[in-house]
């Protein structure tokens, strides 16, 4: 039944879905074993992560240690010096009041700098080609130079028009709300700002965090600041001005922080809590997207209306979960995300896993294609050929597929293979002939990283047979760029 | 109809991919979680629209049961801040809950519905919740031509 077809029989048969969870372990040379690695070792924005995947930071954290510097060494002289003074002449709730204060800031500032914001993942090769489709159909045909114009969607949210941006590095659609952050190359849900005091983006998921951050540091500096002050005052009754400055000369110092903190972390409570009884962002604001003097009838479309229920909803509504699941591991069939920046070349081994449509045709036949049937060899738009077709001569690869990628791509250079392989251009730059035209082709440009970073310990003849099957599934998934 | 498979590991197992559809989110309603219900026109020879529609509406019920606001959630928040979020070390909040109840649903959609069907969906919150993308497969050995569309490649399965 399935060989009635006029084609000669193939030797190969296989599946293109590779269920297993666990990546396969053939070590084919290795001397030790492949640790799967987890999601965040490939993250493609320019954040830093720590403790093996649960910490998420920006790149540039420099601020948030002088932040954190600053709260504890003015508290710490607090507590050090003001305190045993303050305990014992007023009360002790004094102490424990700034403790609980300084535990709750520092807790909420590092729950602020270490959660993922609400970043968008980027999307999958498959999604970008749909999307690409949509908006090139959108657009109609166009020449090789002319640059399409900004895509944009229109949706009606509550009675007014919002627009859609396309985003050209996640290349996604980004929902109301969400906003590119530049230092950190992602797309951030709810974007209210890039904070460097703390060392992070502020978005949807950390928002809370931030606000009642600043909430209580307000609340801390005012304590010690005002207590300070008390403490200085109470010793100059007894002992005069200067000396009472000279028995505690901390005093000073934490007087001088929390003067000029004040001002600052203060006024900017006061506009976050302004923030959030509008419901609007901090992005929105400044922009004046939903201002009177924009048009007569903008308002915000995402206010619930009252002051107490845009309270509630921002500070003790649902908190989503992370959508970029930082500490999962790479499965070998996850279609990994496109990434346009100068991100890690440790894309190599996980850039392959594209079910694309244009695979299938590929799979079905002996002979070298590429495409779904377009012309051979385009100048602009190649894709590696599958070596599949040449299976029965070629030696197996492992099924690892980072290495079967970087093998296929140094096998490749064999003239008697009939392989060819090209470098890709960005999908911008090629013309989508027909249909699903993959948009996997930066998957190629890094797969010469993956070349280097495995060598080609990839031949076994003797195991041929029993690998074959894997190392076509690994191909295939090659093949299907 | 196309192609017929009799269970979700059979799928797996035994089916080249031939297509993915796409179902974007709709933002109509703000930035809650929604898809929309508007029926591709790829899946008109696989499933029956009141099936599909009903899918779909259904999830989009429990993540609007996820992001509702109301006494519980509100409740939950306020506890979470007055442990200072200690409490979630302990205990999963409301919106994991009902997602490991929409990753059930989903599973047992795939095995009574779409896998007869040679359909998968996968969990939107694997594609960060931006589509729900729904796979369709073909009988690997049917498809020797072409697979640009799925109707005309499961008629040459047999």
């Amino acid at each position: 039944m399935y060989l009635g077809l006029d084609e000669p029989v193939r030797e190969c048969q296989y599946n293109q879905i590779c269920t297993r969870n666990s990546l396969p372990m053939e070590t084919l040379g290795h001397k030790k074993k492949k640790i799967p690695r987890r999601k965040w070792q490939v993250f493609p924005g320019r954040n830093r992560f720590y403790c093996n995947g649960r910490v998420m930071m920006a790149r540039q954290t420099g601020v948030f240690y002088l932040t954190l510097v600053l709260i504890m060494v003015t508290s710490g002289l607090f507590f050090a010096f003001d305190c045993p003074f303050l305990a014992s002449n007023l009360t002790p709730a004094i102490p424990v009041i700034g403790g609980v204060l300084f535990f709750f800031v520092l807790g909420m500032l590092f729950r602020a700098s270490f959660s993922d914001p609400g970043v968008l993942p980027r999307a999958t090769p498959d999604e970008a080609a749909d999307l690409e489709r949509q908006i090139g159909a959108a657009n109609g045909p166009s020449g090789p130079g002319y640059r399409p114009p900004p895509r944009t969607r229109e949706v009606v949210i509550n009675g007014q028009t919002v627009k859609l941006k396309y985003c050209f590095t996640c290349k996604i659609f980004r929902p109301p709300r969400a906003s590119h952050c530049s230092l950190c190359d992602n797309c951030v849900e709810r974007f209210d700002h890039h904070c460097p005091w703390v060392g992070n983006c502020v978005g949807k998921r950390n928002y809370r965090f931030f606000y009642l951050f600043i909430l209580s540091l307000s609340f801390l500096t005012v304590f010690i600041f005002a207590f300070v002050i008390t403490h200085v005052i109470l010793r100059s009754n007894r002992t005069g001005f200067l000396s009472a400055l000279k028995d505690s000369p901390a005093s000073v110092l934490e007087v001088l922080v929390c003067f000029f903190s004040v001002w600052s972390i203060l006024g900017l409570s006061g506009f976050h809590t302004y923030l959030i009884s509008s419901n609007q962002t901090t992005n929105e604001d400044i922009k004046g997207s939903w201002s009177n003097k924009r048009a007569k009838d903008n308002y915000n479309p995402y206010s619930y209306g009252n002051i107490l229920t845009n309270c509630c909803a921002a500070l003790c509504g649902p908190l989503p979960p992370s959508l970029i699941d930082r500490r999962g591991f790479i499965q070998s069939d996850t279609p990994q995300p496109v990434s346009h920046s100068n991100g890690s070349s440790m894309y190599a081994s996980t850039q392959l896993h594209t079910h694309m449509a244009a695979a299938t045709p590929l799979l079905h036949s002996n002979s070298v294609m590429i495409g779904g049937g377009g012309p051979p060899f385009p100048g602009k738009s190649s894709l590696v050929v599958p070596c599949a077709s040449l299976a029965p001569s070629q030696p197996s690869l492992p099924s690892m597929p980072g290495l079967s990628c970087a093998g296929d791509m140094l096998t490749l250079r064999d003239p008697d293979t009939h392989c060819h392989h090209h470098h890709f251009a960005s999908p911008e730059e090629t013309p989508s002939p027909s249909g699903p035209m993959p948009l996997t082709l930066p998957c190629a440009a890094h797969m010469t990283h993956g070349g280097h970073i495995h060598p080609a310990q990839l031949y076994d003849p003797a195991s041929q047979d029993s690998l074959h099957e894997d190392s076509v599934r690994g191909l295939v998934k090659l093949s299907s760029v | 109809m196309a192609t017929e498979f009799h269970n979700l590991q059979e799928l797996r197992h035994s089916a080249s991919l031939a297509n993915k559809v796409f179902l974007q989110r709709d933002y109509s309603d703000g930035t809650t979680c929604r898809f929309q219900t508007k029926f591709p026109s790829e899946l008109e020879s696989r499933i029956e629209r009141p099936l599909f529609e009903d899918t779909v509406k259904r999830l989009n019920t429990y993540y609007a049961e996820a992001e509702k606001m109301g006494g519980q959630s509100y409740l939950e928040g306020c506890l979470a801040c007055a442990t200072a979020y200690l409490i979630f070390l302990c205990m999963e909040t409301r919106y994991e809950k009902v997602l490991k109840k929409i990753g059930r649903y989903i599973q047992e959609q795939n095995e009574k519905i779409y896998a007869p069907r040679g359909l998968l969906i996968t969990d939107p919150i694997e594609r960060g919740m931006r589509v729900i993308e729904i796979s369709i497969y073909e009988d690997r050995g049917s498809s020797g031509s072409c697979s640009g569309s799925s109707s005309t490649s499961g008629s040459s399965a047999r």
